[in-house]
């Protein structure tokens, strides 16, 4: 790996605002201040996105609404010869566990409880810390950040499971499985926290650092 | 370009990179073939050429668009179970949200298929002339903007993973079998992966802002 910054001179970075630039997200070309689209690619140039965060809570409030919703409606509906059963995720995860499979049940814990959990904090987290102007742990925050933007896209795996899981039972009388009401809830909460993540500027993380600074900054 | 002791503001535009991530700003230094240029404060991959990366790229993606055309029509799965058997093809499961849930069976569709597809063509129809040294096609600009704004939004490989864990759950109710496009599903997965490492975003920008002659 070579790093970009001139090796061996642990030199001040500087960031393209400080230098008078604007640079685009898209293709990493700087621009001057002022300047509207990227001559590269046609993006559009914002130095610092003052509304990303009003956005971010917008949907992430959205997006933890939806989540409600998600747990208290069932899940799947599961129709064989003598019971209709309809599952929450909860529901269905200490199901699993009842009859022994514990590992199974984790994962789905951990996927569809845990993770959006994990991510509506981890959001929150980080938009109050730009909010409050924190000039500590930078490179964890940014970690962080990277962290529920990679995250988000692998909780739609619930959804799909449902999707496949309610195409292939369908076994005329003997059983079927039909998607219940939480999964339309469920996609929602994801798509909308997928969405906060997007809208969160992460360039601003590190803007208190350069504004205080001294002379004496060790890293 | 060995003015490494000029300051950067003082540099012309077009010898500077900045992070996305993190806006900090570097003078550019193109790495070797193989090697990757990083942000040295969060790390973020800048640019990462490979020899023939756009050969690879585009195999990949002709690969990728069989897999996701073959994986759509031809059942993946089978159930049997005391007489009764069922298969779904990929469009099948994408459908499976009826009713008043139907928009959830849109999305499903454009995230598992759609999206991908549309991903895969764009990225030839920008990388071929590329690769053949010949001017940029119309609107290639654009075209590549839209491919990497979908990126997110293509999930080829995450309902993949998914028809694993939906197989563990069905495993005790009944035989299941796959067909062959659970095969190729699980090849698109591998592809799809590769397809993001091989492709380094920096180089398609230069190449479409500096376009050889022919
Ligand atoms: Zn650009
Ligand atoms: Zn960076």
């Amino acid at each position: 790996m070579v790093s970009m910054a001139v090796s061996g001179t642990p030199e001040k970075i500087l960031s393209a605002r400080e230098l008078g630039l604007v640079a685009c997200t898209r293709c990493a070309k700087p621009w001057p201040m002022g300047t509207e689209t990227c001559g590269r690619c046609g993006h559009n140039l914002i130095s610092r996105d003052e509304l990303s965060l009003q956005r971010v809570w917008a949907y992430w409030t959205v997006g933890l609404m939806c989540y409600i919703p998600a747990n208290v409606y069932p899940m799947l509906l599961t129709r064989t010869l003598f019971q209709v059963d309809e599952s929450t995720i909860i529901g269905g995860a200490i199901e699993l566990a009842q009859y022994g499979n514990w590992g199974i049940a984790f994962i789905i814990l951990f996927a569809s409880v845990a993770i959006p959990l994990g991510k509506f904090f981890a959001v929150a987290y980080l938009a109050l810390s730009v909010q409050l102007g924190w000039v500590t742990s930078q490179r964890r925050r940014h970690y962080l950040y990277e962290v529920v933007e990679y995250i988000g896209r692998w909780s739609m795996i619930d959804i799909f499971v449902v999707a496949i899981l309610s195409s292939l039972v369908q076994l005329k009388t003997l059983a079927s499985i039909n998607p219940g009401t939480a999964s339309i809830f469920f996609a929602l909460s994801v798509i909308f926290t997928m969405l906060a993540a997007q809208a969160f500027d992460s360039r601003m993380i590190w803007d208190a650092q350069a504004k205080d600074e001294g002379p004496n900054h060790h890293d | 370009m060995d003015h490494a002791a000029t300051p950067l503001a003082d540099l012309p535009l077009d010898e500077l990179i900045v992070c996305p991530q993190c806006d900090a700003t570097y003078r550019l230094r193109r790495p070797k073939h193989g090697e990757r240029a990083t942000c040295s404060r969060c790390h973020t991959a800048l640019i990462t050429p490979r020899r023939n990366a756009g050969l690879q790229i585009i195999a990949v993606a002709l690969a990728v668009l069989v897999l996701i055309l073959g994986a759509t029509v031809f059942p993946f799965l089978r159930i049997d179970a005391a007489g009764t058997s069922n298969a779904v093809s990929i469009l099948d499961a994408a459908l499976a949200f009826g009713g008043p849930m139907i928009l959830l069976s849109l999305a499903t569709a454009a995230l598992i298929v759609f999206i991908p597809l549309l991903r895969v063509m764009l990225t030839l129809y920008v990388l071929i002339p590329v690769v053949l040294d010949r001017p940029p096609a119309r609107h290639a600009i654009p075209a590549f903007r839209l491919s990497e704004g979908l990126r997110p939004w293509s999930m080829a490989e995450v309902f993949a993973i998914g028809c694993a864990v939906a197989l563990v759950k069905v495993a005790d109710l009944a035989d299941v079998e796959f067909g062959p496009a659970f095969y190729m599903f699980g090849a698109l997965v591998v592809l799809v992966i590769a397809q993001d490492r091989f492709l380094c975003k920096w180089s398609v920008w230069q190449s479409l802002e500096h376009p050889k002659k022919s």
